[in-house]
């Protein structure tokens, strides 16, 4: 009896409390439903109305931008488990820091120089209020367009503090990371820590910035449409050029410059294979890589209010999605297997080459321009390993200047003239070769030529500079050791015995590999 | 006192560890190690690049017993291991001199 008393006590004591909350919150006015928040009080004028148009306009882009920003920053997590899975344990610790510290310097380069060359006369977004037009200060060749922008250094200099700059800062910043980045990927395993660094100050502060300014901030490739009347000028939506053919270049230089893997190569010239230690860790990479990506290509409208976005990542996961197949199944066909490794590689090329084209084409020239990147990639592997007898341990060559190169040109065959109009100061859509516009190919084989030229020869001698007065690669015991004990003071795996291949120890059958000491490894 | 060395392939480990349980061992110590036989490993490609995986991974077992129990421990695992396929792995035995527990400084047969 009571047991129930006591049990009737505590219902009556619950719904007295439920009525007391009700109470208080209706008291407060809220409104489960949020209707109320939007309703119109009747005493608005036109300006109020236009002042709450506006607002809602730009706070849905700033957010859209910055949101986006922020997940292209998780790129840098892709690449990093990417590249150290496909390289082997000794060297993991070394790989996995570099991915990160060129963050660290790419971030304060950007921000103290690389910034203000790249958008210091662009005039900003259009996306991202007013207060771009201070971004005037450009300095122009005549007779052929800009070439550097000179304000908003520290993002303070010409009277840059303006949040609208400082959001473009950002995205742009977390985009040209990924430059940086895409070197240490064909030179790891034998590359000092140190001359990442030297090299990312470089990369972030001129290399990246001035061939950006040239496409992105108003330079002269980007007014090639307006001024000579070539096509809409060069064209890059997202940055098959600017980014990743520019990384590409300079892998494949660094690549060259620094010389294959002790071991890679036998006397006889034929590679031997060297697998990663972590192709689980590889594969969680590439679809880090490949989720970030929707907001690489679809958050570079810089405008939430441009519902092409929607087109540009629907393109950007077809590309991807056929990319990877096409590798997939031309390494089961040629190979037996449905190589991990190349099946994430063909993915990543798809979509570097989906990158520049994914506004201006249809799904089914994603598709296309997609799988021809698979089959692209496998090809290139082969190539570069067995008939340039250049070491990529993760293939960031074939992936980002070959397919890079690809995307750049596929906008110049596949753009439908359906989106584009008024880009570069250029009237109508952007159409390329395959829908009537020769010029507008052109365009994109003249930008092609520039990244061999800058992209490519400026990256071939700040390696080969870098290598006179610092040196690229460690001492030969250091690469047979493993780079994390002796370059970074640290093992990746302590706990764990660390198998070594009967490829860490010098053989009588491995090639010559000339070391940045100009000491010849004697093998 | 003998020792049996047992190189088996990994996936048989639980197997061949269970059937021993039932036996009257006194202790056994195991490796994941590497190595070839006859058949020299196999051809595999990395990013079609040939690859020979020279070195395949076994478990290897080992236990010192008393003379007496060696015919049936070998026995046990060669009928436990063995699936009738290449790489089934082989079986060492070999004489030992002594052996001594540590923690009470025992010796020879007290020790095992």
């Amino acid at each position: 009896m009571k047991k129930k008393f006591k049990g009737l006590r505590l219902v009556f004591l619950i719904s007295i409390l439920m009525m007391v909350f009700a109470g208080v919150a209706m008291a407060a006015g809220a409104d489960p439903t949020g209707a109320s928040y939007a309703t119109s009080t009747g005493q608005e004028t036109i300006s109020d109305v236009a002042v709450a148009a506006s607002k809602a306009q730009y706070s849905a882009n700033f957010v859209w931008v910055m949101i986006t920003g922020f997940m292209v920053f998780f790129f840098q997590c892709g690449f990093a488990m990417v590249e150290t899975g496909f390289c082997r344990a000794k060297n993991a610790a070394h790989t996995m820091t570099m991915n990160f510290m060129v963050f660290l310097v790419g971030a304060i380069g950007y921000f103290l120089v690389g910034f203000a060359l790249q958008f210091g006369g662009s005039g900003g977004a259009a996306g991202l209020g007013t207060g771009g037009s201070v971004l005037n200060g450009m300095l122009s060749i005549p007779g052929l367009g800009g070439i550097l922008g000179y304000k908003g250094f520290f993002l303070q200099s010409g009277g840059t503090y303006d949040a609208g700059i400082y959001a473009l800062f950002f995205f742009q910043m977390v985009f040209m990371d990924t430059t940086v980045t895409i070197p240490t990927g064909s030179m790891a395993e034998r590359v000092k820590y140190s001359a990442v660094v030297i090299s990312s100050f470089f990369v972030s502060m001129f290399y990246y910035p001035l061939f950006g300014n040239w496409m992105w901030g108003g330079g002269w490739m980007s007014t090639l449409g307006k001024n000579f009347g070539i096509g809409h000028g060069a064209v890059d939506f997202a940055g098959s050029a600017v980014v990743h053919t520019m990384g590409g270049m300079m892998a494949l230089a660094g690549a060259i410059v620094i010389g294959p893997r002790i071991g890679k190569f036998r006397k006889d010239g034929t590679a031997r294979a060297f697998p990663g230690h972590d192709i689980p860790m590889a594969i969680i990479g590439t679809i880090v890589l490949f989720f970030c990506w929707f907001s690489f290509n679809a958050g570079s409208t810089l405008n939430a209010g441009d519902f092409r976005l929607a087109v540009v990542a629907t393109n950007t996961m077809i590309a991807g999605a056929i990319g990877g197949l096409a590798a997939m199944f031309y390494m089961w066909a040629k190979f037996g297997k449905p190589d991990p490794s190349m099946t994430a590689n063909g993915a990543l090329a798809g979509l570097v080459a989906i990158t520049a084209p994914c506004a201006f084409v249809n799904a089914i020239s994603s598709f296309i321009i997609g799988l021809i990147s698979g089959i692209l990639v496998c090809i290139s592997v082969s190539f570069v390993e067995n008939k340039l007898k250049i070491d990529d341990p993760v293939g960031a060559i074939s992936v980002h200047c070959v397919n890079g190169s690809w995307g750049v040109l596929a906008l110049g065959l596949f753009a439908d003239g359906s989106y584009g109009d008024g880009i570069n100061g250029v009237a109508g859509g952007v159409k390329g070769l395959f829908f009537g516009d020769a010029g507008q190919f052109l365009a994109q084989l003249i930008c092609f030529g520039v990244l061999i030229v800058w992209g490519f020869g400026v990256s071939y001698i700040w390696f080969k500079f870098l290598d006179k007065v610092h040196g690229l690669r460690v001492n030969p015991e250091v690469e047979l050791e493993g780079l994390d004990l002796d370059e970074m003071g640290a093992y990746a795996y302590p706990d764990f015995l660390v198998v070594k291949s009967e490829l860490d120890s010098f053989s009588p059958d491995n090639a010559e590999v000339k070391q940045s000491n100009k000491v010849k490894v004697s093998v | 006192m003998k020792k049996v060395e047992a190189i088996i392939k990994p996936e048989k480990f639980d197997e061949i560890k269970e059937a021993l349980n039932h036996l009257d061992i006194k202790g056994m110590t195991i490796m994941q190690v590497l190595g070839f036989g006859n058949q020299k490993g196999q051809k595999k490609f990395y990013r079609g690049t040939e690859i020979s995986l020279n070195l395949l991974p076994k478990i290897k077992i080992e236990i010192v017993i008393n003379d007496n129990l060696v015919d049936e421990i070998v026995s046990v695992i060669a009928k436990t291991g063995k699936t009738g396929n290449i790489g089934d792995g082989k079986i060492f035995v070999s004489t030992i001199d002594n052996a001594v527990r540590i923690r009470t400084g025992e010796s020879g047969d007290l020790a095992l």
